[in-house]
């Protein structure tokens, strides 16, 4: 309680320094909302997707943040390589694993979602009661000097990284070029079988039993296209091969020559219709005929 | 502005992706949360940055982003990996790591 009130002061009047900025005060109302309910999102809602969407909503809020405090680095590297790479990632892999896996709401260990509300709870305390402890009593300087030092915020970062964080900013290369290549040892697969070259693809076209072109399309030309009608041959015949295999299997083919009889008797009824109309043009006549 | 509302907000954030690493079964979920976590600790070290004058906190936040790319990077080439061997992307599965 004690630590609770001491933090709504810290929260009030702020640690010695706080100028009050009312456009600053906007901003960041505004984007902490949102940013707090975005993580929310993430964590509530059931389809990966939409958490991924949440958290790139709270990402680019905390960018937005990062500028309003004398960052604008940093806000801008949160918006290209969060937003814009990393949840991007994130979508791209979820496309790869299944967009549409949603959570069961199954649980599996029991009193597990309590016992997470308890930790969050307890957590939070834990981390506000240390940031009251931590703040009363410093001064805020503000990073007006620091920036100006060395004519800018890009500058200034330029140069602590590459003086007094060079070690750690070459480490961080090698480290980089491991996660590449890491990504790639984790995800590559061998292949069963040597890729056939196209001799080899060739010669065995035109072993016996294979068909060595096209095999026909499928439908009775001008009447019906679905896959399940076999084509008829110029004698009148079906080419059961035009039927796809697995439907072929599985007996699923029309009865072809009923068919072609109506098909005959449709044909002949239209040359009926284009001979009554001998007058008109031809070309009128056969559009008529196929509608 | 008062620095306390920022570290307030930072911790918020950080205590709800905790939240969601323990709830979320979903291994890409969970992943989203350690991302949140780690946007938090930076949201405080840009906070920190302002409230001690030097530019460190920065220079830290921008190498935590780093680390934070290798790790997604890595992290989903395992689950891809993971889901093409188990078909699942479930953090309950991969107990049966143990062949």
């Amino acid at each position: 309680m004690n630590t609770l009130a001491s933090l709504g002061a810290l929260v009030a009047e702020g640690p010695v320094g706080v100028t009050q900025n009312t456009g600053e005060q906007v901003t960041f109302w505004v984007c902490a909302t949102l940013a707090v309910i975005g993580a929310g999102g993430t964590v509530l809602s059931r389809k990966a997707v939409h958490s991924a969407l949440f958290i790139a909503l709270t990402m680019i809020n905390l960018a937005v943040l990062y500028v309003a405090q004398d960052a604008p680095f940093l806000g801008m590297v949160q918006v290209i390589v969060y937003t814009g790479a990393v949840m991007m990632l994130f979508v791209f892999v979820l496309m790869v694993v299944g967009v549409d896996a949603s959570d069961s709401l199954v649980e599996t260990l029991k009193g597990q979602r309590a016992l997470a509300g308890v930790a969050f709870v307890g957590f939070l305390g834990l981390l506000l009661a240390g940031i009251t402890d931590s703040l009363s009593g410093t001064t805020v300087v503000g990073l007006t000097e620091a920036n100006a030092e060395h004519g800018g915020n890009i500058q200034g970062i330029g140069v602590a990284i590459f003086t007094r964080y060079l070690l750690a900013f070459e480490v961080t290369s090698a480290l980089l070029i491991t996660a590449a290549v890491g990504a790639m040892v984790l995800t590559h697969r061998e292949r069963a079988e040597p890729r056939k070259s196209q001799a080899q693809l060739s010669t065995e076209r035109f072993t016996p039993g294979q068909h060595p072109v096209n095999k026909p399309s499928p439908g009775v030309y001008a009447r019906n296209n679905a896959v399940d009608m076999p084509a008829l041959l110029p004698d009148g015949t079906v080419a059961e091969d035009s039927v796809p295999g697995p439907l072929r299997l599985e007996g699923d083919i029309r009865d072809a020559d009923r068919l072609a009889i109506e098909e005959a008797e449709h044909l002949l009824a239209h040359e009926a219709v284009i001979i009554d109309s001998s007058g008109g043009d031809p070309l009128d006549a056969s559009q008529e005929g196929r509608e | 502005m008062n620095p306390t509302n920022y570290l307030v907000l930072s911790a918020i954030l950080f205590s709800i992706g905790a939240a969601g690493v323990l709830v979320r079964r979903n291994a890409i979920v969970v992943f989203m949360c350690i991302e949140l976590m780690l946007n938090a600790s930076n949201l405080a070290f840009v906070t920190f940055a302002r409230t001690n004058g030097t530019l460190d906190g920065q220079v830290v936040a921008f190498f935590v982003m780093v680390v934070a790319a290798a790790e997604v990077v890595i992290g989903l080439a395992i689950i891809v990996t993971i889901f093409r061997t188990r078909n699942s992307a479930s953090v309950d599965e991969p107990n049966l790591l143990k062949l």
